[in-house]
């Protein structure tokens, strides 16, 4: 043991919360300057074993070694003070302060009675140029874009002179531009001899930035590899426990008359701001819209328009043909159009309702599960035993297990079922697979491209560029609440729509891609 | 399980009251053990003793239904006193102004009851779905609009000798029955002791088995979801506080025309203010809510009968309530409590 330098090492640790055992004689070691990944599926623990890391929980049993002292990490400023910094997935920032106010709250620099932000300034500029990082440090948060904020949250930790650092789901918000940028930061990182803990579930980035991969599954290590000597499919397997497929196996096909027709439609978001403007597109019957975009641009509230949750400014929406701009949410799903949302546990599921509950969450009203005003018990639990079962959701206590109690995975697979079921025409699909593991991923995929197959159409709108490269028949790319371009994936790459994403329109998308293979 | 998990917090908050009851009687120098014996048998000694609790009962269960009902859609609604009056204030208006056989007067005046009760729910409902209108802030108005409209129609319209109460509310017109005050050897009971036990039925038939239940705990419990199935969130909150207002138009009704014999002015009931409490013990459920409105009633009724008996201040048994309400609403803690019992007994087996 002695031979290898490690930094940190967690040691058989495990925790226990009621009903389940999250972490179960864990041990994970942190070599000084590597990139270790942590890979699991959503509820296999490393959460929690990164939480014991920083602070937050206490473990049951088991230790922590950092550079072979053991060490007590009962909160976070211990953490800190012990060299530990973590950027969460969620940043947490303060939107209307600057780079530097936000960096040192909580050990603001005094110069007498009054902070001392010029030095604190000035520390962050020269930790900015050592690491690349590019930041300002009197830019405003909410000025900034959210690659930027991620790197404010770096700096955060490299302010506390932080040596180990953990990174719980780093590229989620970002485009794939800003990905390639982090993954320079966190070689930087390397180089200037920090070592890094990288939690993730995206098997392509393991590839590429780390250089071992713990992976956890249900509470256990299955092990360690080199990710050198082993490919996505290895990985994938160790996570999930079984073999999985990766390419979608989808069949070409003609696409027939236009389901969804949106005419010049403008939509205000919550705070009174463009949101979506003159937006114009065309969803038709037997195909896979993509809708690829940064997140912000307008997806959201476009999504809300269609499926009425939210009043459209000027502008058409005809469903088959059907003007249903005003109609209500449940003309609109009546009349053939589903919504698998963005949210699962605030808009797609009732918690406190039981699985069977929520499952006729949209058709409680018509028979055969309600008469005269009555439920029918009998056949709301029919309903959901057989959706449950077609859809492979499984819990605990069945039909009559309370939705909170599903991990994510099975309350989407829940969701997706119970949309499907409908048989709609138009399937928007908004972030299907929204942290999920690959195997359920795998489960989605298949259910909306079979839809596709059957003739319906599916709007699909996701963030992740994989999947909508991988999924549709035609991407749309929306960019500050226009489309910017409708392209076939088969003839564009991922930096194509990347750049589109930007908000740069296809031609110089194609003339930059361009450029960039003239400087290899 | 949940109603178990639910049994179990109430009790312990009970418990706990209780206790804290004790310690306060030990304070001021009684002896606990005595005070308790007196309150409880102030409350269940004897026929009509137990009548006069299940007359106090009775109104509280109205009302205690009305706040679970509102709470289980998601609002807070504290108007159960003003509704209170609405319709005591229109059953007292009818007992005194027709005349007709005993079981039609009985059938208006109840209906009436709760139309005004659920005018005066439907007013915050109707505001909040339509201008987003915090529904604490009007029910609390709403109240005493009720305080003040009753304040001024009864000696106008409804008075007999004292300015400060209506005429006497007339046998035929009251919901007090002979044989049912002979059962009970002269109590307080009345027939809206029927009335609240059917009023409990029928609400937790809505509840659980109706598609209106369906929709309003859909919206209790994530608005958001409710949207998004094509529930009319605004719609059902306004229909939730107007049927929490019927249901406390009868519980003033069974207060007014039977619990008492006339119509007090410028007192706001503090039925419609325990209600909160008693639905937090009742876990919002109907059957918690008659248990818990059956404590309660026996708490009021028999706190009279320990300060005669010992001395110990009546304040005690408020006291006791409000204690209770605290560790009620605190039912966080229990349920940790709970939960952490339930994991040790399943790690020893």
């Amino acid at each position: 043991m002695s031979g290898m330098d490690y930094i940190v090492e967690m040691l058989n640790i495990s925790k226990r919360f009621p009903g389940v055992l999250a972490n179960d004689d864990v041990t994970v070691r942190l070599r000084k300057g590597e990139i270790l990944a942590l890979l699991g599926e959503n509820g296999a623990g490393k959460s929690t074993l990164m939480s014991i890391l920083f602070g937050l929980y206490k473990p049951d049993a088991g230790k922590i070694l950092l550079r072979g002292k053991e060490v007590h990490v009962p909160n976070p400023n211990v953490a800190n003070e012990l060299g530990i910094g973590m950027v969460h997935q969620h940043f947490k920032l303060v939107h209307n302060f600057t780079v530097t106010e936000n960096i040192v709250l909580g050990l603001e620099p005094r110069k007498g009675l009054v902070v001392d932000l010029k030095s604190a300034a000035e520390r962050i500029a020269r930790l900015s140029e050592t690491y690349g990082l590019n930041v300002d440090p009197y830019a405003k948060i909410e000025d900034i874009t959210v690659g930027m904020q991620q790197r404010v949250e770096i700096l955060k930790m490299l302010y506390r002179n932080a040596e180990v650092l953990i990174f719980d789901e780093p590229t989620g918000a970002l485009t794939p531009q800003e990905i390639d940028d982090l993954m320079a930061i966190m070689r930087n990182l390397i180089a200037e001899g920090k070592s890094i803990l990288l939690i993730t579930h995206k098997l392509k980035e393991i590839k590429a930035i780390a250089d071992r991969c713990t992976v956890i599954r249900r509470g256990k290590v299955v092990g360690t590899v080199e990710v050198a000597d082993t490919d996505e499919a290895r990985m994938a397997e160790m996570m999930v426990g079984r073999a999985v497929s990766f390419t979608v196996d989808k069949k070409p096909r003609e696409a027939g008359e236009v389901v969804l027709d949106i005419e010049a439609l403008n939509v205000l978001s919550s705070r009174k701001t463009q949101a979506v403007k003159d937006l114009s597109l065309q969803v038709r019957y037997g195909e896979i819209l993509g809708l690829a975009g940064v997140d912000g641009n307008g997806q959201t509230e476009l999504v809300e328009a269609l499926t009425g949750l939210r009043k459209a400014q000027s502008g058409t929406i005809r469903l088959k043909g059907v003007d249903v701009t005003d109609a209500t949410v449940r003309a609109r799903i009546r009349s053939g159009m589903a919504h698998i949302p963005e949210d699962r546990q605030r808009r797609g599921l009732v918690l406190d309702y039981s699985m069977e509950e929520n499952l006729v969450l949209e058709i409680y009203g018509l028979p055969p599960y309600s008469r005269g005003g009555f439920l029918d018990r009998k056949a709301i639990r029919a309903h959901a035993e057989k959706l449950m079962e077609d859809f492979d959701v499984r819990a605990g206590e069945g039909a009559l297990a309370a939705a909170r109690s599903l991990s994510g995975g099975n309350q989407q697979k829940a969701i997706v079922g119970r949309e499907i079921d409908h048989d709609p025409d138009l399937l928007i699909a908004v972030q299907p697979t929204r942290g999920l593991d690959v195997g359920s991923i795998e489960y989605i995929h298949k259910r909306l491209v079979e839809q596709r197959d059957r003739g319906k159409a599916v709007l699909l709108i996701s963030l992740e560029l994989d999947e909508v490269m991988d999924l549709s028949d035609r991407i749309a790319v929306i960019s500050h609440g226009s489309i910017t371009g409708i392209v076939d994936p088969k003839a564009v790459t991922e930096a194509d729509v990347g750049l589109m994403m930007t908000g740069i329109s296809r031609s110089d998308a194609g003339r930059s891609a361009v450029a960039k293979g003239d400087e290899k | 399980m949940k109603g178990l998990k639910d049994l179990f917090t109430a009790l312990a908050a009970v418990i706990l009251g209780l206790l804290a009851g004790a310690v306060l009687m030990l304070a001021i120098g009684a002896n606990p053990l005595e005070g308790f014996s007196y309150l409880f048998r102030g409350g269940l000694m004897n026929i009509e003793r137990i009548g006069n609790t299940l007359a106090t009962a009775t109104t509280l269960t109205l009302t205690g239904l009305a706040m679970a009902f509102a709470f289980r859609t998601g609002l807070f609604s504290i108007g159960a006193s003003g509704q209170m009056l609405m319709g005591g204030l229109a059953a007292t208006a009818i007992g005194l102004s027709l005349q007709l056989p005993k079981w039609e007067m009985l059938t208006i005046i109840l209906i009436a009851s709760m139309l005004a009760g659920a005018i005066w729910g439907f007013i915050p409902g109707y505001l909040k779905a339509r201008f987003n209108v915090h529904e604490v802030v009007s029910t609390i108005m709403l109240n005493w609009v009720a305080y003040w409209t009753v304040y001024y129609t009864v000696p106008a319209y409804f008075k007999a000798k004292l300015e400060t109460e209506s005429a006497r509310i007339p046998d035929f017109a009251s919901l007090k029955v002979p044989w049912l005050t002979e059962i009970f050897k002269g109590s307080f009971i009345n027939l809206g002791v029927f009335v609240a036990l059917g009023a409990a039925i029928v609400i937790a038939i809505v509840l659980n088995r109706t598609v209106l239940g369906y929709e309003l705990k859909a919206v209790g419990f994530n608005r958001h979801a409710a949207e998004f199935a094509g529930i009319n969130v605004p719609k059902n909150m306004a229909l939730s506080l107007g049927i929490s207002g019927a249901l406390a138009g009868l519980g003033g009704a069974t207060y007014y025309v039977g619990y008492a014999v006339n119509m007090q002015i410028g007192v706001l009931p503090s039925q419609g203010m325990d209600a909160i409490a008693v639905a937090l013990l009742g876990a919002n459920s109907p059957t918690g809510v008659v248990l818990a409105s059956l404590f309660f009633g026996v708490l009021h009724s028999g706190k009279g009968f320990m300060n005669a008996m010992t001395g110990i201040p009546p304040e005690i048994g408020d006291t006791i309530i409000a204690i209770i309400i605290y560790f009620a609403a605190t039912s966080v803690l229990f349920t940790r409590l709970f939960d952490g019992l339930k994991a040790k007994l399943r790690r020893k087996q």
